[in-house]
């Protein structure tokens, strides 16, 4: 099938703004959008520039705005988006190039929360133990890839971007309900500020974005629980 | 712009983080180079498990590790190499645990185990629970949690920067240079040690579950550089590839119980490993796939690939131990594994050769040992030589863990006695003389076509069965690339996120890496393990019970030393499963 791929384009060195550039482009009903994007690159436009690694939805690395959404370009088909697809760097984020953002910003979030195990007693000679229940209680955080999907589809981010964000409260949620871990009161520091989880308007845009699936906005609403529980 | 640290290390992933974290609790001023972001690495993709003989579920031994790694290599493996692994990968796994890693959990509150292919209790009689595991995203969640443990050390990150150079003087490694993707700016890194852990080069081939990214850049700038690349001829073909993509279905679907079947709807490989049948090592278990497909069993309108079953097993096992590759399957293939079987095809997976190093990770430069002081190297860039001929599914993530700790500890041991060298030369220019020629080239060839050319021809050439024949056409078209591949041009000339340049770059790295893989391969005339010549189909352990050393003299030229095994506790013996 004929595609139409409009891709929005900056080029820092030549551009004032962004531009839509239109190509066609040859396509099976199962490729992946990020297929067609390499096929704009090798036969067409060597100069479009987008991240990618692992191509199948686990490195994180192409998180794109596509036909209006967050995705990743890899884990999207063309036969779910029909035969006009539109590709947009993810909003929120300083654009560098074309389709990749200064995800610097997003990392240095990350960091703000913590996002390691916390625990200074000693370690047993053994693994420490923990129920399947125990590890039940945070397996969706678990699956985080650190895309930036969810974050860079939150509008309370596209105006503040100063809130951390979904994915470091993911991250958070990952270890404040770790049976191991002890930090929870070193991260709910960052997590109750004025740029932690009380900016968030439940806008479920996180949740409807992630590519795995997690109830980002269900995680974020107990975090949000924990640090009123954690006051009485 | 210049930058020093104690030990820098090339490469984010499980390897390289592990190097690092260790490096760094040594009390060394370490720093990460490398060409993504962190947590982008491939070892996020790695799903089954990481074995260790934890005894949790079973009765397990190290010892009986030991031997199923030496048996999995097809005595291969130097044995000094797995012994130091199966003790020590207990050890780190609980380390990871503690860590804070989520494996997945017995109701006795321990750690989870499951079987995989090649691992046996008492010494080859049935398979073992000994893969310690997090669903099917256990490589995911030792990258995580190496970068959080990163992130808690503070170590440095020098991200989407792409070594072009590894500075060597007077056989001391003394030094990088690196691309920054950001700016087009070229960085000399001075440091006391490098550890190269880059990761593979699964992109030689059309079809593999590697990432586009892992095209063996550091293999083939120390290959250029006149330093060996050991035992490049086995290369691992995982079986279970979703076909037509290559992405990986891990064996751990076949340790829950899947088998594989061809088009007549037989479970084959009874007839191929009749004790442990489907959980039969990798290049078995390939190797029979490709049999089945040939002599007309094959499957679908070309009759070109087998099926995975796994609509026998009950579905919350699918659901919740196996919760990914069931949504590539869903996803790629529309096919849902609860219902109908999963069409799969080998799939170019991870290379047994690479650098090779000392047990302490330290790069040698012959078939002496002779160290080259400063370097070091670890996981799939490396060649310990752990795996041998072929490695078992989950030694890999066990040996990114067991030799980057021992890397990163060594290194930063050597770092704190040794001083920053006087550099004798300007070593930017080699690297921008490259990079301008391209950028400033009019020739006609391009890079796609390139690729794709070799890709193919890799496949029909040098992948699961090799003979004389085609090897020898393949190191002529080898030849040929090399000398078109001079002839590149690219369309983005600007200095901003370049990546077209550097697709070109890995472009040259990826010929290197295969003109050592199919040099080799046409010069070990017997088959063992991963490489199978069907004009020498025995195992010739009276000339070959040896690894090869592969040096550059120019292209399309290659030398060979050998270095001896090492052998000690197990006998080679016929492998039989």
């Amino acid at each position: 099938m004929q595609v139409t791929l409009k891709i929005l384009r900056f080029d820092p060195a030549k551009d004032q703004k962004p531009t839509w550039h239109t190509y066609q482009v040859e396509a099976e009903p199962w490729d992946r959008v990020l297929d067609l994007l390499h096929k704009v690159k090798w036969d067409q436009d060597g100069t479009l520039a987008f991240r990618r690694s692992c191509g199948h939805g686990i490195c994180g690395s192409d998180a794109m705005l596509i036909n209006g959404r967050n995705r990743l370009a890899c884990k999207t088909l063309v036969k779910d988006l029909g035969n006009v697809i539109t590709v947009e760097p993810i909003r929120g984020l300083p654009v560098e190039k074309d389709l990749i953002v200064d995800m610097e910003p997003f990392f240095a979030a990350y960091r703000a929360v913590k996002p390691y195990l916390i625990n200074d007693e000693p370690p047993p000679a053994r693994e420490r133990l923990q129920s399947p229940e125990e590890r039940e209680r945070f397996d969706h955080g678990t699956k985080c890839i650190l895309c930036a999907s969810c974050t860079t589809s939150c509008p309370v981010f596209w105006v503040n971007g100063a809130y951390l964000g979904p994915a470091a409260i993911v991250q958070a949620h990952r270890f404040i309900f770790d049976s191991r871990d002890r930090g929870k009161r070193e991260r709910f520091k960052a997590l109750g500020s004025g740029s932690g989880v009380w900016r968030c308007r439940t806008a479920y845009n996180c949740t409807e974005a992630c590519p795995r699936e997690i109830p980002v906005t269900q995680l974020i609403e107990e975090v949000k629980r924990a640090i009123l529980f954690d006051r009485f | 712009m210049a930058h020093r640290h104690e030990v820098i290390v090339v490469g984010a992933g499980g390897a390289g983080l592990a190097t690092a974290l260790y490096a760094a609790r040594e009390g060394a001023d370490v720093a990460v180079v490398t060409k993504l972001y962190p947590t982008r690495s491939h070892t996020g993709a790695a799903q089954g498990g990481i074995g260790a003989a934890l005894g949790n579920v079973e009765e397990d031994h190290w010892e009986w590790h030991m031997f199923d790694t030496v048996k999995g290599g097809d005595y291969l493996t130097d044995q000094d190499a797995a012994e130091v692994f199966a003790k020590e990968v207990i050890e780190a796994v609980l380390e990871l645990e503690h860590m804070g890693l989520p494996f997945d959990r017995l109701p006795s509150g321990k750690i989870a185990q499951r079987r995989f292919g090649g691992h046996t209790k008492d010494w080859g009689k049935a398979p073992v629970h000994r893969a310690a595991h997090a669903a099917d995203r256990t490589g995911h969640m030792i990258l995580q949690t190496l970068y959080q443990q990163c992130v808690k050390h503070n170590i440095t990150f020098y991200n989407e920067f792409h070594v072009t150079d590894v500075i060597l003087e007077d056989g001391v490694a003394k030094g990088l240079v690196a691309y920054e993707l950001a700016t087009g700016e070229l960085h000399l890194f001075q440091a006391k040690a490098i550890v190269i852990a880059s990761g593979g080069f699964g992109r030689i081939y059309k079809v593999t579950s590697n990432a586009y990214t892992l095209t063996g850049d550091l293999q083939a700038i120390l290959y250029r550089k006149g330093l060996p690349l050991e035992d490049m001829e086995f290369y691992q073909f995982h079986p279970t590839g979703l076909y037509p993509l290559g992405i990986l279905l891990t064996e751990g679907a076949r340790g829950e119980g899947g088998i594989l079947r061809n088009a007549l709807g037989e479970r084959f490989m009874e007839r191929y490993a009749p004790t442990i049948k489907d959980l039969a090592p990798r290049d078995m278990v390939a190797r029979a796939m490709y049999l089945e497909v040939r002599e007309g069993r094959g499957v679908g309108p070309k009759k070109d690939h087998v099926l995975l079953d796994l609509t026998h097993l009950p579905p919350e096992v699918i659901e919740k131990k196996l919760p990914d590759i069931t949504e590539f399957s869903r996803i790629y293939l529309g096919v849902d594994p609860l219902k109908e079987p999963v069409p799969v095809m080998p799939t170019a997976h991870y290379a047994m050769g690479g650098i090779p190093t000392t047990l302490w990770g330290q790069v040698i430069r012959d078939e002496n040992n002779t160290v080259v002081p400063g370097l070091y190297a670890a996981g799939e860039a490396a060649c310990v030589s752990l795996h041998g001929a072929n490695r078992l599914g989950t030694n890999s993530l066990g040996d990114l863990v067991v030799f980057g700790r021992r890397a990163g500890i060594h290194a930063a041991r050597f770092a704190k006695d040794a001083d920053y060298h006087e550099l004798k030369a300007d070593h930017l220019g080699e690297s921008r003389e490259r990079i301008e020629r391209i950028k400033n080239s009019t020739g006609k060839e391009k890079v796609a076509v390139l690729r794709a050319e070799l890709q193919q021809s890799m496949m029909d050439h040098a992948s699961v069965f090799r003979t004389g024949e085609l090897l020898t056409k393949q190191v002529d078209i080898l030849k040929e690339l090399m000398d078109r591949y001079r002839h590149i041009s690219i369309d983005d000339k600007g200095e901003a996120y370049n990546t077209e340049l550097v697709e070109a770059l890995e472009l040259g790295y990826l010929l290197e890496v295969s003109e050592a893989l199919v040099h080799s391969a046409l010069n070990r005339t017997e088959s063992r393990g991963a490489h199978a010549r069907e004009d020498y189909p025995e195992r010739d352990d009276a000339n070959w019970l040896k690894h090869t050393l592969a040096y550059k003299v120019a292209d399309g030229k290659v030398t060979f030393r050998y270095k001896p095994v090492v052998l000690g506790r197990f006998e080679p013996k016929a492998r039989t499963y």
